[in-house]
């Protein structure tokens, strides 16, 4: 019975102080929450020097990219949702939003839901000035979606429909249904050594070696910083 | 996007992902030939200097400054770029290379804007959200203040209009010709006597022989009938005219105020059909009613009347709006308040529509008190209905009235600038400076002038000479002149002395000196800035529109002739020293051979005088280098 008494007490407080509000004009408060409510994040990454160590640009390269990066994303983090917008800007027939979720995953190594600066460059110093098999390690990553060291079939799958995602409806010929699933098999076929349905980082590498097209595509932007 | 061209080559370089899902070799990519490191750009604008880096100009490659066209403002010495344009605008536009975002600054003027935009090849439609409301709003309502600039000029009149045009001119604007005043006084009149009528036929005048009070208009009838057709001969004959003047009679037959002027003339003529039928009389009698559209015949005759039907119409939106409302609350109250009356005894509100006309009185406070409520409750319910018809008709009411003073203020404007006074002062001013430029080239030249100057050709050295008296400038000028004349082989004449060649001979060879400053003081205008003359109808110099025509030619001739031959002297633009120069800032996409033309007339003082076969003392246009007192 108290029980019930103190909620009807608490309750009719309530009441009363709302129609207190009301008669005061107060009834909307600018709650100063709100307003905090966008990050003030601001992320500073490390000094140059120790960048250029851990990476393979020059300093020049550091600042280009680094001024490109800090133009869009002020904040000095790039989260998901930007990451996907910044990317579809380049793909504008299709739909790369999966793709970009793939390649967000790749490059957030700590995984924390936001590329840093480091993060950025770390990733982009393999791909662009790493070795052959650096890059082919990276590229293993990005297809191992749950990053246990083999590619499966529906990983592959994945992976593929982001990638014909990408062209749209416009194409020719026409976009058929099945076309990621015959790339994949093909891929697998080209790729799985021992049959088991799996793909592992070895059996990877040494088809990738093995085809030239693959190693000369590899080193198709190297120079694009 | 701009910041997204700096994430190319990220993306780029992401797509090392599709490499190994590749079947094929893939396609080689572009090689950056021009591996120009990234340096830092220097823009000079008027002083003012700006840096970014190069790259940042290139996000934009079809503007001026993203693109090589840039190179043509190359300084070799101070290795910048050097524009010559305002500082202050050029803040905005560099920022839109920085950001990616076009933002319209608010202190700057509007046209100012749009030119700076036009100049450095930025479309204005890429305003951000944030800015693009304002400069729509501001952009309109220069349209308009302009469009009143222009609408003023309509009451040129043509040299060659026939009849029906005049007649129609006449009829839209009264203050034109003083046949058309007594006519639009004529018929105000008219209207102002017909209104009178209708109304004066309902007054009681006098008792028949019944001892009851008769209205005028059965006592004298047939008085009343005459006026009546007088009034509708009128009309009649005036709607007739503007139907036949008007250029589209289709158009004109859809115009409100033809549609006013017929209803008010019906009502007459089927009058006169239908006779003293018994069943259709009382039809005949709602006929009647419609003369009192009569009055609204007024509207042509009255600015505020017209200005209060316009500003109605544009804010349909927001009456429609107040009519919801109020219908919605009307019916809310009328329903609170029927059952709330329900109980009482001998109440007046027998039903919901009834009580329609107490909420609607009740609301918009008149409280006539033919029904008032007497319940407790439905005294409650009726003051609830009061406080809220107060606040409903309170809202919509602010944003009609703010309509009605800008179309007010705007039409004011127009009146004050149509205001004869203003333009001739204006005018005046113009003539004289121009005058005074050609009588300055006059004396320069009896004062023997030119001769040295024509001596004193290229050479640098001697110019400090020439400081001495006259500007460079103006010797410059002057000279061209004298070219101009050396070709046609006529000269430049003051008016006195034109007025003495008149009189004394009337052949036709001393009419051609007073084409030429006249004809060169309009064809110039338009030649110089042919598109100015289009945009804005300045100097109201009637002869322009005629001589369009050898424009149209002018342009033609110049642009086939391209070897520039040997007696090409430039035209000067007499009238852009006198007048603003600075707003020849138009698209000069006629810009010709200048500088070879240039140099020749110098070096062969007189150059040979053409026979005036083609077009005569026209050749080609001149180009910045020799005229410019100002910026061309």
């Amino acid at each position: 019975m108290s029980q019930c008494r103190k909620r009807c007490r608490r309750q009719l407080t309530k009441v009363a102080r709302y129609f207190y509000r009301f008669v005061t004009g107060t009834l909307t408060q600018d709650s100063i929450e709100d307003d905090f409510e966008l990050s003030t994040v601001c992320h500073r990454p490390e000094s140059m020097d120790k960048l250029q160590e851990q990476t393979k640009f020059t300093k020049k390269e550091l600042q280009v990219l680094y001024r490109g990066f800090k133009n869009e994303c002020p904040s000095g983090v790039v989260n998901e949702e930007n990451f996907k917008t910044i990317y579809s800007q380049f793909f504008p027939q299709g739909d790369s939003s999966m793709y970009a979720h793939f390649l967000f995953e790749a490059f957030d190594t700590d995984k924390n839901g936001s590329v840093s600066f480091e993060d950025f460059v770390f990733g982009l110093s393999i791909i662009l000035r790493g070795t052959i098999n650096d890059r082919l390690n990276w590229a293993f990553n990005l297809y191992d979606l749950n990053k246990d060291g083999c590619i499966t079939k529906e990983e592959m799958l994945d992976i593929m429909k982001s990638i014909y995602d990408m062209m749209g409806k416009c194409t020719y010929p026409n976009m058929q249904d099945e076309a990621p699933r015959e790339h994949v098999e093909n891929f697998f076929q080209k790729m799985d050594r021992n049959k088991d349905g799996v793909v592992t980082i070895e059996e990877f590498i040494e088809s990738c070696q093995k085809d030239e097209n693959i190693m000369q595509s590899m080193q198709l932007f190297d120079n694009v910083i | 996007m701009a910041g997204v061209s700096a994430w190319l080559p990220f993306a780029r370089a992401a797509a090392i992902g599709w490499m190994p899902v590749a079947n094929g070799p893939m396609p080689v990519a572009p090689r950056d030939h021009s591996k120009r490191k990234d340096e830092l750009i220097v823009l000079n604008v008027s002083g003012r200097r700006f840096q970014t880096w190069r790259t940042t100009l290139d996000r934009y490659p079809d503007s001026l400054l993203g693109s090589s066209e840039k190179e043509f403002f190359f300084n070799e010495e101070t290795k910048e770029y050097f524009f010559d344009r305002d500082p202050d605008s050029f803040r905005s536009i560099l920022n839109f290379y920085r950001t990616g975002k076009l933002h319209y600054p608010r202190y700057e003027c509007i046209s100012a804007y749009d030119e700076e935009l036009a100049f450095f090849g930025i479309i204005p439609e890429i305003i951000g959200d944030c800015c693009y409301e304002e400069y729509k709003d501001r952009k309109r309502e220069n349209v308009e203040r302009l469009q009143d600039d222009q609408e003023e000029n309509k009451d040129l009149k043509l040299p060659n209009m026939t009849a029906r045009e005049t007649m129609w001119r006449a009829f839209e604007n009264p203050h034109t010709s003083t046949m058309a005043l007594v006519f639009y006084y004529v018929t105000g009149f008219f209207i102002a006597i017909s209104v009178l009528t209708n109304v004066v036929e309902t007054v009681p005048c006098g008792t028949s022989t019944q001892q009851k009070e008769v209205p005028c208009g059965e006592r004298y009838t047939v008085a009343f009938f005459c006026m009546d057709t007088a009034c509708v001969m009128i009309f009649t004959v005036e709607y007739l005219m503007r139907l036949f003047a008007a250029p589209s009679r289709y158009h004109f037959m859809r115009s409100v105020m033809s549609i006013i002027d017929v209803v008010a003339i019906l009502p007459y003529y089927i009058g006169l059909v239908m006779t003293d039928n018994e069943d259709v009389s009382g039809a005949f009698v709602t006929l009647r009613v419609f003369r009192v559209f009569r009055i609204f015949k007024f509207s042509r005759h009255s600015q505020g009347l017209r200005i209060l039907g316009y500003t109605l119409k544009s804010c349909a939106s927001e009456l429609g709006f107040l009519l919801f409302s109020l219908t919605m609350a009307i019916i809310i109250f009328a329903t609170v308040m029927f059952y709330a009356e329900k109980g009482s005894s001998s109440t007046k509100f027998t039903s919901i529509p009834a009580s329609f006309w107490y909420t609607i009185v009740t609301m918009t406070t008149l409280g006539y008190g033919d029904m008032v409520p007497k319940t407790i409750a439905g005294k409650i319910f009726g003051s609830i209905c009061s406080l809220s018809g107060v606040l409903v008709i309170a809202l919509p009411v602010p944003v009609i009235v703010s309509n009605f003073s800008r179309i007010y203020h705007q039409n004011q404007r127009a009146d004050k600038r149509r205001a004869q006074k203003v333009q001739k002062a204006r005018l005046a001013r113009i003539r004289i400076a121009k005058t005074g430029s050609t009588n300055a080239f006059l004396q320069s030249k009896r004062s023997g002038l030119l001769d040295e100057l024509l001596e004193l050709t290229g050479t640098e050295a001697d110019e400090q000479k020439l400081s001495k008296s006259v500007s460079l400038l103006e010797s410059q000028h002057y000279h061209l002149l004298y070219c101009l004349e050396k070709t046609t082989a006529h000269e430049f004449v003051d008016e006195q002395a034109f007025e003495q060649n008149n009189l004394e001979t009337a052949l036709q060879s001393y009419t051609s000196p007073s084409p030429s400053p006249s004809s060169s003081h309009g064809e110039s205008t338009s030649t110089c800035c042919g598109c100015r003359a289009r945009r804005k109808n300045t100097p109201p110099y009637h002869h322009h529109h005629p001589q369009r025509g050898p424009l149209q030619e002018l342009s033609a001739i110049h642009i086939q002739c391209v070897d520039p031959a040997s007696h090409k002297t430039s035209r000067s633009s007499l009238n852009q020293k006198a007048e603003d120069g600075g707003r020849v800032n138009c698209r000069r996409g006629q810009v010709t051979t200048a500088i070879i033309s240039l140099q020749t007339p110098p070096r062969r003082p007189p150059p040979p005088p053409i026979p005036p076969q083609a077009p005569p003392s026209i050749q080609t246009m001149s180009s910045s280098h020799i005229v410019k007192v100002s910026a061309l």
